[in-house]
């Protein structure tokens, strides 16, 4: 209780009467950022573990080595994968299947006349397995030289560079946040420091150390910080009920949940050292 | 307990307002602070409640100086030392109680203990009805109680008076004097600055005499036989 109680008037501070409200924008801001680098990388974990573990092999029609026996040259391909360590499975894609992929392109009538696919192999790696795909494409180039191999590294490296940026990006923000909302707490907290300098006088006085004034502005800092936190989260909830949400909808586990949970209590945290200290510095040069 | 050595103050660039004070304060000493308007006996106080250090000369409380005093030092000279302002300086946003209870909290007495002792003593200064009372609707004599009652309450070693009865009736101060008197016999070491010559005359204590910058001791008269 003692912690709670203030001797110093700052709940009627005009200039902190807006830092509630303040701080929520931050609040809602900073969960916003951390809501999408988590968005951001669960989505880019997700699909890497889709494509993890698999790679096609891409055999062209116009090749020179399947103008003659073509089904024996994809048999022997297939025969060298399911003979190499770490192979799960290998499956040639029938025409039929690779209509049905190529049917949002060229509709329902399936193939023109005349025109040849290439054969594709569908490779699962047994997980956990260690296949090197550069040894793999020599052996299959031997069997098969105009034998492509799709791993997706590209595709991946990619999603994974584009994750990278969204979370650098998301950090910015919640960087430039962070200084705005220390800003705006050094600002409140040297204004209620000079409001009330006739006060601070007096407790200290009657022998209050600076700390125990620096203590005031942390509880009041706190007090703010977990309002606009609490504001925050209720405004969500009845946004919620009417079908909508302040934040966006996010397939987040548990504990991503409880880390935007925190992101109030991590304002409030900041708040209260930035107020402290100030208080500490601003008194420790004479008020 | 108090050791000024040839102090002199001046603020700013002006010219000192006091030369040269020279006198000690045993302690439990009981001390009038005498002297007309302007002569300098608010700043002798403040120098003795570490509100302003001395531009020249030597200042020893309680064995230290307070020249070479560091800030984090202070508060822990002032809970020893307790006064009475003759603007009262009570916090308007608190109540009764809480101001009194003020230097208890910062001390960090329990709380529990804190209602009991601070009720028990707004009572023996007369505003056992005020206890929750804000000092806007307290008089100016009632207000004066209160300060009174603040600086008293954590038994300080020092206790220094500005003008303590100047807004109260002479019953109340003769009163508040017994109070003072009883911390003194306590060994509260007193120092109480006035103008009130009836006072002085009927309470027989030594005095600190400021005239025209200058401080001088004198002797308490002798008791008659």
């Amino acid at each position: 209780m003692r912690w709670l109680r203030s001797d110093l008037p700052l709940a009627g501070d005009a200039s902190g009467r807006f830092l509630p409200w303040i701080i929520g924008c931050m609040v809602y801001l900073a969960a916003l950022a951390l809501a999408g680098t988590m968005a951001a990388d669960r989505l880019a974990q997700r699909w890497h573990n889709e494509l993890a573990g698999t790679f096609s092999i891409q055999i062209p029609a116009g090749s020179p080595a399947a103008t003659g026996d073509r089904a024996g040259l994809v048999d022997g391909v297939v025969d060298l994968l399911m003979n190499t360590s770490g192979v799960a499975s290998a499956r040639v894609v029938d025409d039929a299947e690779k209509a049905r992929l190529l049917e949002p392109w060229l509709g329902p009538g399936g193939l023109p006349e005349g025109v040849r696919l290439p054969d594709l192999i569908v490779v699962q790696l047994t997980p956990g397995a260690p296949v090197v795909i550069k040894d793999l494409r020599a052996r299959i180039a031997a069997v098969a030289p105009d034998a492509t191999i799709e791993d997706h590294a590209q595709w991946q490296g990619d999603m994974l560079a584009f994750a990278r940026s969204i979370k650098l990006l998301a950090c910015i923000i919640i960087g430039l946040i962070t200084a705005a909302a220390v800003t705006t707490v050094i600002f409140v907290t040297r204004t209620g420091l000079s409001i009330h300098r006739r006060v601070i006088e007096i407790v200290h006085l009657v022998g209050a150390r600076d700390s125990y004034i620096a203590r005031q502005f942390l509880m009041h800092a706190l007090r703010l910080g977990l309002l606009a936190g609490l504001t925050l989260m209720g405004l969500d909830r009845v946004l919620a009920q009417a079908q909508t949400s302040l934040l966006p909808s996010l397939s987040l586990d548990a504990n991503q949940w409880l880390a935007l949970a925190m992101v109030p209590l991590a304002v409030s945290a900041v708040a209260m050292v930035t107020a402290h200290l100030t208080v500490l510095l601003v008194l420790g040069r004479g008020l | 307990m108090v050791l000024f050595e040839n102090v002199g103050v001046r603020y700013g660039g002006g010219p000192e307002i006091i030369q040269g004070a020279t006198f000690t304060l045993a302690p439990g000493s009981f001390h009038f602070l005498v002297g007309p308007s302007g002569a300098g006996k608010s700043s002798l106080l403040r120098l003795m409640y570490l509100s302003l250090r001395p531009s020249i000369g030597r200042v020893n409380l309680f064995g230290r100086d307070i020249d070479g005093l560091h800030r984090r030092d202070v508060p822990l000279l002032r809970r020893r030392i307790g006064v009475v302002f003759q603007d009262f300086r009570l916090l308007v946003h608190l109540s009764a109680l809480d101001n009194v209870a003020l230097p208890l909290r910062i001390a960090g007495v329990r709380e529990s203990e804190i209602r009991d002792h601070v009720t028990e003593l707004l009572k023996w200064v007369g505003l056992a009805d005020h206890v929750n009372a804000f000092p806007a609707t307290l008089s100016g004599g009632q207000q004066q109680r209160v300060a009174i009652a603040r600086a008293v309450i954590a038994r300080p070693s020092l206790l220094l008076a500005d003008e303590p009865t100047g807004n109260v009736d002479d019953s109340i101060g003769v009163r508040l004097m017994y109070l003072f008197e009883e911390l003194n016999k306590m060994g509260t070491t007193v120092v109480i600055a006035t103008h009130n010559e009836r006072l002085v005359g009927r309470f027989n204590h030594r005095q600190l005499r400021v005239e025209s910058g200058t401080v001088k001791l004198v002797a308490a008269r002798p008791e008659a036989a």
